[in-house]
């Protein structure tokens, strides 16, 4: 439904809903969440053997079992230098040349170094890497990086994990006119409706993980986040009435009784 | 020999390769990869990249992560 497929990275899906793996309690609500999602495109991590949850096996298992495309991440890298290697180490392990590329700049609010994103968005870019920048709302900064080549840009709706929204729905507006390459929003979604304004506001896709995992009940939220996509696709094709200042009746006065 | 693996102390037998240690470490090396004092070594090269006494390694794999 909901028209056009979602071209992204030379490849076409049917869902515009990304689902990161993090936060989720264990692997058999995160199998359910995913299904019940019906995204086809996954985020995992990198993460020493035996450690990180997942990292003792499975997820790979669960991924394949569930038919989705697999696309790793950088999480936690806070360098150019470290994010290219963290990069280069998952197309090893993975046998994919797509990157999320992260390379946060501060800690607390976890939102990008834009410099260092851009010189590694670069670096990959020229080795042949699908980029996929997760980047801040910065309209500049998201036509640089689809500049260099990379193949969407994913911008911050706010901080990750916060479950704020989209704090400055303009500039969404703003980064999706100024670039070619798709707009995946992507973190600060807190529930269906700001997935809903995400692609009401024009965008391509919308990538989300803790909105899911940490829910109460994320196998429903899933359900709820499947379904805002496609309404918010579906209402930003429709196109919206005005916004006015007082009312207009949609009952006719022709014909109103005389009592 | 005395390696560093994933930030631990770890004895190999002299001569091994990052190939045996990864079956030491892993049942199977599907989606594994390896970095070796911070290099990455890619999977086609782990049988002819020798370890040495000091190396600090690191073994990765598929972690939830958003």
């Amino acid at each position: 439904m909901s028209g056009v497929p979602f071209e992204l990275g030379g490849e076409t899906f049917t869902s515009r809903l990304i689902l990161g793996t993090g936060g989720a309690a264990n692997l058999h609500v995160l199998e359910q969440a995913i299904r019940a999602s019906g995204t086809e495109l996954v985020t995992v991590a990198l993460r020493r053997v035996g450690t990180a949850p997942g990292s003792t096996g499975g997820l790979l298992e669960l991924l394949d079992r569930c038919g989705v495309r697999l696309l790793p991440n950088t999480a936690g890298c806070h360098t150019a230098t470290e994010a290219v290697k963290v990069a280069r180490l998952a197309r090893d392990a993975f046998d994919t040349d797509w990157v999320k590329l992260e390379v946060i700049g501060d800690e607390r609010t976890l939102l990008p170094d834009g410099v260092e994103l851009l010189r590694a968005a670069e670096e990959l870019v020229s080795y042949g890497f699908t980029v996929l920048p997760y980047t801040s709302d910065d309209p500049v900064l998201a036509c640089r990086l689809a500049d260099v080549g990379c193949a969407a840009v994913m911008p911050a709706g706010s901080p990750i994990g916060s479950g704020l929204g989209i704090g400055n729905p303009h500039h969404i507006r703003l980064i999706r006119q100024g670039v070619d390459v798709p707009v995946i929003l992507d973190a600060g979604i807190g529930t269906a409706s700001d997935a809903a304004l995400a692609m009401e506001l024009g965008c391509d896709g919308v990538l989300l993980a803790s909105a899911v995992t940490r829910a109460a009940d994320p196998v429903a939220m899933a359900t709820a986040m499947r379904y805002a996509v496609e309404a918010g696709r579906l209402a930003a094709q429709a196109g919206r009435i005005e916004r006015r200042f007082h009312a207009l009746a949609s009952t006719p006065d022709e014909g109103r009784p005389e009592l | 020999m005395e390696l560093t693996v994933n930030g631990a102390g770890r004895s190999v037998a002299a001569g091994a390769s990052v190939a045996d240690l990864v079956r030491d470490i892993v049942a199977q090396p599907r989606g594994v990869a390896v970095a070796v004092n911070g290099e990455v070594v890619p999977r086609t090269g782990w049988p002819a990249r020798a370890l040495h006494d000091g190396d600090r390694v690191e073994v990765l794999t598929a972690a939830q992560g958003g």
